[in-house]
């Protein structure tokens, strides 16, 4: 793009957020945030889900103002001047804010005007435009038909429109497939280099390292402001990894969370990475690695361990609910088969001959962008659908033929928990160890079971919507654990949920694995594919590969460089389909 | 450039509008399919006219004026007579609903005519449990016998003929004030119901969050709403009006400038309301039952489209005042089966015009550029 934007000079920030709190009746969404944002960087917005980064980003645009407090944009009140802080920021809501019933180029046409462009430079502007997210081709197509990166990017060019000082960016990553998003960096780096002020919100801690600046937002508060990598770096010597333990990783991480002088762990493929506390000594985690029959090697911090510590630290290794149940006792060696399971909605093809077999006691992902057919072939596992053609079994169980039999071996979490926010939390359990058909003393025992182990007492009169996220989910899951199944579906399990608790429920996971439980699991956190033994990732309907976390980033590595992440293996397998497609006469 | 309004920035959103419009089937089928249904609906189905009604005539007496009396019923274009002898046969048919009443001409029939007292000539028996049918055939019944008399006095040389005559519908065929009546609903779907709806639809999507957050105006962004849906109601009266006259002979005795100005008058307070739904509601399904509620039900129930205001209490009565369809349904039918009578059309067109402003000043405030609620 030409560099005609104007940038402010250097050492005036594009944006001044001067002790802003914004309260919706009794909720307090930012409680007295300061900080500033300046010109020519890309500053990430970074939080989970419900941190008020939506919040912020709609009182940048002015589309809301500050309850107290107030915030510059270049230098205009954006509650008094609402006007001018309209042409001065360019804005992409949450899901692009396009019209789907619209052509691109009338999406293009209709902003263009909005914004006052003058009608002679309009080929130059959508040539441009075009040009720069390589749009050209689709100008005729109708934006509802376009695919989720290819939305983004329309979105991007009509909140660029006329060339905003500040670009506000609400969650452009969500929906979109890791090859997009990395188009979207490139263009996001390329306006920022121009003098444009870009703010980028996203609960995806791995893109906060991409970012110039950071402001990271938690439950309504700043907790951090600055460089991701002087963040990151105060826990230089603090991360380490116990390479390929003989034992079970799972009981490794558990044992090495319980230690006191780790503050985080994660499983990484084969690996268990930990994170010391401040200060702490490594003698303890180098024990655990010989005592385990591993290898202790540091490795460079990421940012979420840094989010992680700021927090002080994440939950014990422990799971109260995997101590108590039994082992599960399961003869088949196989749990789940599916074989050349096709679903057709209409002409659409979600699901293309899926095949796999999961074994007793493991966790097995299903990865892939959306509408690649995860979620369609999670639900003819479970028999909520029938597959249009092709066999699944769980246990042994065929599910065309003894649907509610395999259905009573299996528990289900859907997305966003799906609990009842009429009824209250006891009702809820209730209702569930019901449908299960758990009666008499064996429910109230139950019942007070998860109670205890997920320590929901104080919960129990009170509605699910009242709850805190962790405690919700914990309800979740409890649910789906009541009739003690030896078989767990997990669809999205962890979406919108901060780290800790993220965390935590993965506690719980590995501590049911151990007990011999075999999980399902469909996710959108790459890093979260690490926990599986193995995984499928699936695109265009199809399983593109299938294999443990290790040897998919192994796939992914290229003349022996860096170390490759989930994401990347990700990008590689899916531009090498993409490049296959290509060559056979070009996408579907 | 004016900070408030700006015709290209509104042309814009016209433009945007329509192409939605005319992308989408949900609207098509709302404004020229549903219409189509509702009219034919409405002329063929809904009739509040009886034709035909089955009663049984008792003829207890062999006098040839009972004959003569029974065969008048027989002749009537409203019943369709089943005689009997005895009321024994008839009761078992109006138990079981075949007939809606029976008429008994008594044995002394003769001699009560030639009394000329106060009593009755005929019993009218009806089934109460429709009570419209019943008074129906009450009323008939009541009317052939008057008839008749008059018929056997002229005959005698009475001199009078009594003769009844019904202005502006003399067929009272209710389709006649049913269809008019029609446009009225159906300019308050589009109106009402489908603006509040896409409005919805933006704030659904998100797209409304994109468009406020350009320099738009609120003025330009309901000015942007209203016009293209003025069109499209328009379009689908002049579709429901031509179905009327040609396919169902409902004749329009006035004029169609008269037509279009009051159906332009309606839709400033039905666009109204639905702007003003939708400045509260911010998803198409609350939308919908608002627009239910407070448009629809009001325009089909409380304007004289089917139930008569002036047999309504007097609260009731008074809350019609309120609703902008009871101006538009009386104007409608006066355009369609009177002609143009300006006496009646200006005070409802300014009645019209004074709750739509009311509404829109209401949607104007309402709406802001701003997420805040």
């Amino acid at each position: 793009m030409a560099s005609e934007v104007t940038a402010l000079p250097s050492e005036a920030p594009a944006v001044e957020i001067l002790g802003v709190t914004k309260r919706f009746g009794a909720v307090q969404a930012l409680r007295g945030i300061t900080a500033r944002i300046s010109p020519g960087r890309l500053t990430g917005l970074v939080g989970p889900d419900g941190a008020g980064k939506t919040t912020l980003m709609r009182l940048l645009a002015g589309l809301m103002a500050p309850t107290e407090g107030r915030i510059l944009v270049g230098g205009r009140d954006t509650a008094l001047e609402t006007e001018e802080i309209h042409s001065l920021t360019g804005y992409m809501p949450q899901r692009f804010g396009l019209y789907e019933d619209l052509t691109v180029e009338d999406n293009l046409h209709l902003f263009a005007e909005l914004r006052g462009l003058r009608t002679e430079n309009y080929q130059e502007i959508f040539g441009r435009l075009l040009a720069f997210t390589r749009l050209g081709p689709f100008t005729d197509r109708l934006a509802g038909k376009l695919s989720g990166g290819m939305k983004q990017k329309l979105g991007l060019a009509c909140a660029l429109m006329a060339r905003p000082k500040v670009l506000l960016l609400d969650e452009p990553s969500v929906g979109v497939d890791p090859v997009s998003r990395q188009d979207l960096w490139r263009m996001v780096h390329e306006l920022t280099d121009e003098g444009m002020a870009v703010v980028w919100s996203t609960a995806y801690l791995d893109e906060a390292e991409r970012c110039a600046s950071v402001l990271l937002l938690n439950d309504g508060k700043i907790e951090y402001a600055g460089s991701p990598h002087d963040l990151t770096r105060a826990l230089h010597d603090r991360s380490f990894r116990i390479l390929h333990p003989a034992k079970d990783r799972r009981l490794v991480l558990s044992m090495a969370l319980d230690l006191a002088s780790v503050c985080d762990g994660v499983i990484q493929g084969s690996s268990v990475r930990v994170v010391l506390r401040k200060d702490a000594d490594a003698g303890e985690v180098r024990d655990l690695a010989a005592g385990t029959g591993g290898t202790l090697e540091p490795v460079a911090p990421r940012f979420e361990d840094a989010f992680v510590d700021l927090l002080g630290g994440g939950p014990g290794g422990g799971s109260a609910i995997a101590d108590r149940m039994p082992p599960a006792e399961v003869k088949e060696e196989i749990t789940v088969e599916c074989t050349g399971l096709t679903r057709r909605f209409g002409h659409f093809l979600a699901t293309d001959r899926v095949s796999f077999e999961v074994r007793r006691g493991e966790i097995f992902g299903l990865l892939g962008p959306n509408g690649a057919g995860k979620s369609t072939t999670f639900k003819m596992l479970c028999g909520l659908l029938k597959p249009t053609s092709g066999q699944a079994h769980v246990m042994g169980l065929n599910l065309r033929t003894a649907t509610s039999e395999a259905k009573n071996q299996l528990g289900y979490m859907a997305q966003k928990f799906s609990l009842y926010g009429l009824l209250s939390v006891r009702q809820n359990l209730e209702f569930s160890a019901g449908v299960y058909g758990l009666e008499g003393a064996v429910k109230r025992e139950r019942i007070d079971e998860m109670v205890e182990a997920f320590q929901l007492q104080r919960y129990l009169d009170a509605s699910p919507d009242q709850l805190p996220l962790g405690f919700r989910q914990r309800l979740a899951l409890s649910c789906a654990l009541m009739h003690r199944p030896p078989v767990l579906f997990l669809d999205e399990p962890t979406s919108g949920v901060d780290p800790l608790t993220r965390r935590e429920f993965w506690s719980h996971i590995n501590g049911l694995v151990r007990k011999g439980v075999t999980v399902l699991v469909t996710t959108h956190f790459m890093e979260e594919a690490e926990y599986c033994d193995r995984v499928a990732l699936m695109y265009r309907a199809e399983v593109i590969a299938l294999d443990t976390p290790d040897a998919l980033k192994q796939s992914a590595m290229q003349d022996g460089g860096v170390e490759p992440t989930m994401e990347d293996a990700f990008i590689h397998l899916i531009e090498r389909v993409d490049a296959e497609l290509e060559a056979a006469g070009g996408p579907k | 450039m004016s900070r408030q309004w700006n015709l290209r920035r509104m042309a814009a959103l016209v433009r945007k509008e329509s192409i939605q419009m005319l992308r989408d089937p949900s609207t098509i089928l709302m404004a020229f399919v549903l219409p189509v249904v509702m009219v034919f609906l409405y002329a063929y189905a809904v009739s509040l006219d009886l034709n035909k009604v089955p009663i049984g005539v008792v003829l207890e007496t062999d006098g040839a004026g009972g004959q003569a009396l029974a065969a008048a019923f027989s002749g009537s274009r409203y019943f369709t007579v089943t005689p009997a002898r005895d009321r024994r046969e008839v009761e078992e048919a109006i138990i079981g609903g075949r007939l809606r009443g029976f008429v008994v001409i008594p044995h002394d029939l003769e001699q009560r005519i030639q009394a000329g007292g106060t009593e009755p000539l005929v019993q009218v028996v009806t089934d109460g449990t429709q009570p419209n049918t019943a008074s129906f055939v009450a009323n008939y019944a009541q009317n052939v016998v008057t008839q008749w008399q008059a018929s056997r006095g002229l005959a005698v040389g009475a001199g009078i003929a009594l003769e009844p005559r019904f202005w502006y519908n003399a067929e009272l065929e209710s389709r006649r004030f049913l269809l008019p009546g029609a446009i009225a609903i159906i300019m308050t779907m589009i109106g009402t119901l489908l603006t509040a709806m896409v409005v919805a639809r933006e704030w659904e999507r998100g797209t409304m969050e994109a468009v406020i957050s350009t320099p738009v105006s609120v003025l330009e962004i309901l000015l942007g709403k209203l016009l293209p849906y003025f069109g499209l109601a328009m379009a689908a009266t002049t579709i429901c009006t031509l179905l009327s006259i040609f396919v169902f002979g409902v004749p329009l005795r006035g004029s169609w400038l008269a037509l279009f100005m009051l159906s332009s008058a309606f839709l400033v307070p039905a666009l109204g309301q639905g702007l003003l739904i939708s400045s509260v509601a911010k998803n198409q399904f609350i939308a919908a039952q608002l627009a239910l509620f407070s448009g629809f039900l009001p325009a089909f129930l409380l304007s004289g489209f089917i139930f008569e205001i002036s047999s309504m209490p007097l609260p009731i009565r008074l809350l019609t005042y309120l609703v902008p369809a009871r101006y538009f349904v009386t104007t409608l039918q006066t355009v369609f089966l009177a002609g143009d009578v300006w006496r009646v059309f200006i005070p409802n067109t300014l009645a019209m015009l004074a709750i739509g402003t009311v509404f829109i000043l209401i949607a104007r405030s309402k709406t802001k550029k701003s997420l805040d609620t």
